[in-house]
Order: structure tokens, then C-alpha cells, then sequence
């Protein structure tokens, strides 16, 4: 008996590898898969008593820490929406796809999103560059779409279908200059851009044009290309310039190395930057060494509104942990979007447009807005700096 | 019937009627899946134009994204130029004219880097190409008239199914008549043994400098239909990650097999979109996918028949 089966388990195990490997089963299995999966996710459609609201947000990749804290906002908001009853009689369905922070995917989507489900309006991207490929589709659907945290001014200037619901680059750079002047005071400051990102960029040239213009001198300007590794040639030219303080517009993963390496060359003065510094992570790569540094943001957790703190209370109760400023202008965004659809009384794309632009001293977490004529929000920014391992609100400079 | 399938003129003109009558239809269309679609035509060009580098002549290029963003860069700028000074009337006729200098100019980028490069063999080809790919990004990366890293946006949307699919078919049709050539026969000899068909009085250099640039022809109409389908582009679409996916796309059909890298390209396109509610786990099926099929067939997914026909003349 033992024998027996030890002779037919490799036979039987030679024929299954041939079976498989034949080209049409693996064809077949190929297909069949894919199918299979195509099935069940098609059939998710709802009945037609919900609104449905379409998201497109960097929920896997690079952007994935800002993409999951502005979906978790959004998805925060509706809830509560839904939960106190809904618009015009219905509840709001949130439809969230992934966009991998890839370029190419957010187009897909979004036509996915306006043409296979039906959506009566878009939220999304964090990021300007997927923005801008989402924007043209919307755009030409005639559905609105907001943007939670898109910065780059070409984002609205896609057409009168799109809005958003943060600042943009020009106005940071110009806070970031009065806090330099004001706050700080300081006189001579050096300048360390991310080569890569139009982001960075943006901030670093008005910035410097504010700054100047309030007799500030610029010591020196050096850029870097985004995810480098070593950047003490940059920092050893700088502390050679001798400035007051030096001003860093990238993001966290490259501000965390530069803050450790700036502490190793011995160059101690402040370091400060925008909302792409904004990460728990920042906190916990650099540690001691962003300890008392600065940053312009959208918005505090430590406000003390009573909007803020309920959002904070809310946020944390649903999903343990203190929302940062993306969570924050999700939740806005959807907000915004929720109480158009109310005074539009339709989700016609043509007068929920309206309804939009016609948003006035909205009360939000962020603070108190208005979307201006080119549909960008005109609201304050807030200082945070880093205490303690912590960020701690500082102040509010307005537009 | 038979007959009918041999004639690779008449096979061409049947494809050109047909993505004629389905264009004809495409308004009614639903956007998604119009999308969808025209991103499996690019994909096809994409793919069956590295098959005539990677395949056929089995030289093993990693810079196909940088052809790619050559003739995306420069068919966009065309056009974006063409909308400022020009009416909507003009604006069409540029297009058909916008990607064929893109092409052009991608086939200039492939002879650039074929003609020094292409004395090189196998690892060596790779690296210097997948640096070349580099090179180009981080030079439209850096250039402010191609947009810096934000790139180019508002591109006009004309890429439509029709000219997709009949740039796909012109592309399938000259690769495949070249290859089945007298002439091409030697583009297999190279990929055979570079040795043995240059001891026949074959010049490697030059099937593989012709290779390159027709290749990269393709992948520069391709980068065009693909600026003016998705209407922004940046550096970081065509980075290495672009020009593996067009890689797998080649091995998974079959190097050399343009059937098999045909359906490679459809599968390979439609799988993610299939995929997007596992979206976390995509790249872990993909990666899964190419190791189980190295195993299991290395010589490609799509193994129809008889590696090559003979010469029928």
C-alpha cells in the first residue's frame, strides 16, 4: 500500500504540471480569474435612493500617508452627514478608488467614476499633478469636483468646474516670508528647494519675492533632487553663507535627513518650511533633531474651535489616532460639497457648480472660507512648530 | 478563408475598416470603457514595437519609456502651440502631422543611442539604455519649456479609437512584414547568433541600429496618442517602471511572437482595471504572475504552433 501510493503521488503530480502548464488551461485560468473578480466587484451598485459622491485618492504608494488621512476625513464626514439624516432625503454613497499614486490611473478613474457609476460629483487628489489629469474629465462631464489639498494654482484654472478647498503655493511662500520678517526676524536667510517638485519650487520663488521685498537678503540658494540621500554638500555651503535661518519647502521624507545632517555639520539655527513637512514620520526619523523647527500648515489639531475639537474628538474616536491637516480638508471638502447639494437643492452638475462657487464664510475645521472668483479658498494659515516631538500651534497669520 | 489570413495587406485593411466603423460608434461609448480601451491600442504599439528590439532582434532594451516621452513631449508641444495660434478647424489636421514628427523625433532619440550603444551586447545594451530612459526624464524634468516636473497639462483630447487602433494596425503590419522579410530574416539571425550572421556577411550593427529606430518610431506615435489621450503628462509617467511594464508585456507573449505580445498587451491592460478592488495585492499578482510563468514557460505565455514559418519565396 505504501508503495503503491509513493509510485503514483509523482505521476499524478507529472501530469497536473503538464495539464497546468499547457498554454490554454493557463489561458483559461488567466481568464477565469479575471473574470471571476470582474464579477464580483461589478455588482456593488446601489438602489436609487443614495447620492453618490466618487473619490479618487492616493490610497497605496508614494503619497500614501496624505492620500489615506484626507480619505479618512472625507469618509469621517460623510458619516456623520448620512448619519444626521443625509441631503435632500438621501444618503450619500462614497465611492473611493485607488490611484496608487501612479500617474495615468486618475484618468481611469475618474471616468470610471462619472460614466460607469454615475457620480454627481468628484473629491479629490492631494496631490496637483493627479489633480490636473482628473481635472479635463470633470471638467468636460460638467461634474464639479473639489480638491481637498491640490496647491498648484493651475489645478482651478482647468475650468469653472473645479474648486478647492486650501490655499495655494503663492500664499504660503508670501506666509512663510511675513513669518520670517515678523516672527523669526530675521535678516539673511538660505534657501534648500527640491529640484524635482514644481511644489517646491513655487513656495521657494514667492517666497523669496515677499521676503526681498521686505529688505531680507537671501544668502544662498541650493536645491536638492527629491529622495536623495546625503545633503551635506548643500548644507556645509549654506552654513559657509552664514544665514539667519534657513527655509526647506519639500516634503517630510527629505526635510527628515536634512534636519539629522544639518545637527551633524553644527549648523544651529532655525529650519522652516510648508504643509509638505506634515507627517508623523518627520517625528519619528529626526527625532531630536527637528526639535524647535517651524512649518506652515492648514490648520492646528490643538484650535481650539469648537469645530476642531469635535472633528479632533470624532477622528479619534473612529480611528485612534490625531488627525493632521489632510484629514482635516477631506473632511471640509466633503462638507463643502454636502451643504452645496443642500442650497443647490439638485445634483444637476450645472447648478451644483453654482451652489459651489456661491460658498461664503464657510465654517470648517480649517477655519472660516470663501471660495473666490478663480474657485480657490481664501482662508489663514497656521504656524506650527516642532516642541517636544510634538506640533504645537503657534499661530495664525491671515491672508 | 485561409488564403484571405495570409495576405498581411488585405489582414491590414480589414483591421482599418474595422477601427473606422468602431470609431464611428464611439460616442455612444461609455467613457470609461472607451479609455480603457484605447489605453490596451497604445499598449499594443508599445508592445509590439519593443517585440522588433527585445524579441525579434534580442537585444534587451530597458528604455522604451524615454522613446515614449519623446514623442509625447514633442506631439504635445505641437499641438498645445497649434491651440494657441490657430483655430479648432486647424487644430485637427495637426494631429495626424503632430504625432508623426514626435515619432520622427523619438526615431532621431533611437539612433542617437543605438549608433554607440548598439556595439554593446546583452547586460551592457541594458544598462546604457535603462540610463538613457533616465536621461530623458530628468532632462524634461529640468527643461521649463516642457513644463519642469509638473509637466504639460491642458493637452487637447484627440486621441480617438480610430487613429489608435489604425497606428496600432500600421504598427503590427510593419513589424510584422519586416520581420518575415528577406531583409528581416537577418533581424532573427542577429538575435540567433550575432557571430554566425556576421560571418554570412550580415552587419549586426546596422540590423540593430534599424531595430532601434523603428522600434523607437513607434514608441514615440505611442507617447503622442498617449499625451493626447490622457491630456497632462509629466516626467514621472515614463519612468523605469513604463518601460518594464512594456518589457513584461514582451516576455509574457512570447519574444518574438507578435500574437502572443498582442494579447500579452490586451491582458496586461485590462488586469489592473479588473484587479482595482485588490488594488494592494496588484503588484504582488503581477510579480507572482512573471515568476510562475519563467518557471513554467520560458518560452512565453502564448506558445501557438511552430517557432517560425519558413520562407515561403
Amino acid at each position: 500500500m505504501l508503495l503503491h501510493s509513493e509510485s503514483r503521488v509523482p505521476r499524478i503530480r507529472n501530469n497536473l504540471i503538464l495539464i497546468i502548464m499547457k498554454p490554454e488551461s493557463l489561458l483559461l485560468v488567466t481568464f477565469a480569474s479575471l473574470f471571476g473578480i470582474l464579477s464580483l466587484t461589478g455588482c456593488k451598485s446601489g438602489d436609487g435612493n443614495t447620492i453618490k459622491v466618487g473619490e479618487f485618492a492616493s490610497l497605496t504608494g508614494k503619497e500614501k500617508t496624505f492620500g489615506m488621512s484626507s480619505h479618512e476625513g472625507t469618509e469621517l464626514a460623510f458619516e456623520e452627514i448620512n448619519k444626521a439624516g443625509g441631503v435632500l432625503g438621501k444618503q450619500i454613497e462614497l465611492l473611493t478608488e485607488d490611484n496608487q499614486s501612479k500617474a495615468g490611473e486618475p484618468a481611469n478613474i475618474v471616468n470610471k467614476l462619472i460614466s460607469r457609476d454615475g457620480v454627481v460629483a468628484i473629491l479629490g487628489e492631494v496631490a496637483s499633478s493627479r489633480s490636473l489629469e482628473a481635472a479635463p474629465i470633470a471638467q468636460e462631464a460638467k461634474i464639479p469636483m473639489i480638491s481637498p489639498a491640490s496647491t498648484n494654482p493651475k489645478v482651478t484654472e482647468v475650468g469653472d468646474y473645479i474648486f478647492r478647498v486650501c490655499f495655494i503655493d503663492p500664499f504660503q511662500g508670501t506666509v512663510m516670508a511675513n513669518f520670517a520678517i515678523n516672527t523669526l526676524k530675521v535678516k539673511k536667510v538660505a534657501i534648500l528647494t527640491d529640484a524635482k517638485s514644481d511644489y517646491s519650487k513655487g513656495l521657494a520663488k514667492y517666497f523669496k519675492e515677499q521676503f526681498t521685498k521686505n529688505s531680507g537678503v537671501i544668502s544662498s540658494e541650493l536645491d536638492y533632487n527629491g529622495s536623495d540621500k546625503d545633503f551635506k554638500a548643500q548644507l556645509t555651503t549654506i552654513k559657509g553663507a552664514a544665514p539667519d535661518a534657513v527655509f526647506i519647502p519639500g516634503y517630510y521624507t527629505d526635510v527628515a535627513l536634512i534636519a539629522i545632517q544639518a545637527q551633524e555639520i553644527g549648523l544651529s539655527i532655525p529650519l522652516f518650511g510648508g504643509d509638505g513637512w506634515e507627517s508623523e514620520n518627520l517625528l519619528q526619523v529626526a527625532g531630536k533633531a527637528i526639535e524647535g523647527h517651524y512649518f506652515s500648515t492648514h490648520c492646528s489639531p490643538e484650535d481650539t474651535s469648537s469645530k476642531m475639537t469635535s472633528f479632533v474628538a470624532a477622528y479619534k474616536a473612529k480611528y485612534n489616532k490625531t488627525p493632521d491637516a489632510m484629514a482635516a480638508l477631506g473632511y471640509d471638502s466633503a462638507y463643502v460639497l454636502a451643504e452645496a447639494i443642500k442650497r443647490a437643492g439638485t445634483t444637476e452638475g450645472p447648478k451644483l457648480r453654482d451652489a459651489i462657487a456661491a460658498t461664503k464664510d464657510f465654517e470648517g475645521v480649517t477655519g472660516k472660507f470663501s471660495l473666490n472668483e478663480k474657485r480657490d479658498a481664501v482662508k489663514s494659515a497656521a504656524i506650527l512648530q516642532i516642541k517636544d516631538g510634538k506640533f504645537k500651534f503657534l499661530e495664525t497669520i491671515a491672508p | 478563408m485561409s488564403r484571405i489570413l495570409k495576405d498581411p495587406r488585405l489582414l491590414l485593411l480589414i483591421a482599418i475598416v474595422a477601427a473606422v466603423i468602431t470609431g464611428l460608434g464611439a460616442d455612444q461609448m461609455n467613457l470609461y470603457y472607451r479609455g480603457v480601451i484605447i489605453d490596451i491600442g497604445i499598449a499594443i504599439i508599445l508592445a509590439v514595437s519593443l517585440n522588433l528590439i527585445n524579441g525579434h532582434t534580442g537585444q534587451f532594451s530597458l528604455g522604451h519609456a524615454g522613446f515614449m516621452s519623446v514623442g509625447a513631449y514633442v506631439a504635445a508641444m505641437i499641438t498645445l502651440a497649434a491651440q494657441k495660434s490657430m483655430g479648432a478647424e486647424v487644430l485637427a489636421w495637426m494631429f495626424l502631422p503632430a504625432l508623426l514628427v514626435g515619432g520622427l523625433v523619438a526615431a532621431l532619440a533611437g539612433l542617437l543611442v543605438g549608433i554607440p550603444s548598439l556595439r554593446l551586447r546583452g547586460d551592457y545594451l541594458a544598462i546604457v539604455t535603462l540610463g538613457f530612459g533616465e536621461i530623458i526624464r530628468v532632462i524634461f524634468q529640468n527643461v521649463e519649456a516642457a513644463g519642469g516636473a509638473s509637466g504639460l497639462s491642458g493637452i487637447p483630447r484627440m486621441t480617438g479609437l480610430t487613429w489608435t487602433f489604425i497606428l496600432a494596425a500600421i504598427a503590427v503590419y510593419v513589424v510584422g512584414c519586416l520581420v518575415n522579410s528577406t531583409y528581416g530574416r537577418g533581424f532573427i539571425a542577429v538575435h540567433d547568433d550575432e557571430v554566425a550572421a556576421s560571418s554570412m556577411g550580415l552587419n549586426p550593427t546596422r540590423y540593430k541600429v534599424t531595430a532601434f529606430v523603428i522600434g523607437a518610431f513607434f514608441a514615440g506615435i505611442a507617447g503622442g496618442l498617449f499625451a493626447h489621450h490622457k491630456t497632462t503628462i509629466n516626467p514621472q509617467v515614463f519612468d523605469f517602471m513604463k518601460s518594464f511594464e512594456v518589457v513584461v508585456m514582451v516576455i509574457l507573449g512570447g519574444m518574438g511572437r507578435t500574437g502572443g505580445v498582442i494579447l500579452a498587451a490586451i491582458i496586461l491592460t485590462l488586469a489592473p482595471e479588473f484587479l482595482r478592488a485588490v488594488a494592494e495585492y496588484r503588484m504582488i499578482i503581477y510579480a507572482l504572475l512573471i515568476i510562475f510563468l519563467m518557471i513554467a514557460r520560458p518560452q512565453g505565455l502564448f506558445h501557438f504552433g511552430r517557432k517560425r514559418k519558413p520562407l515561403t519565396h
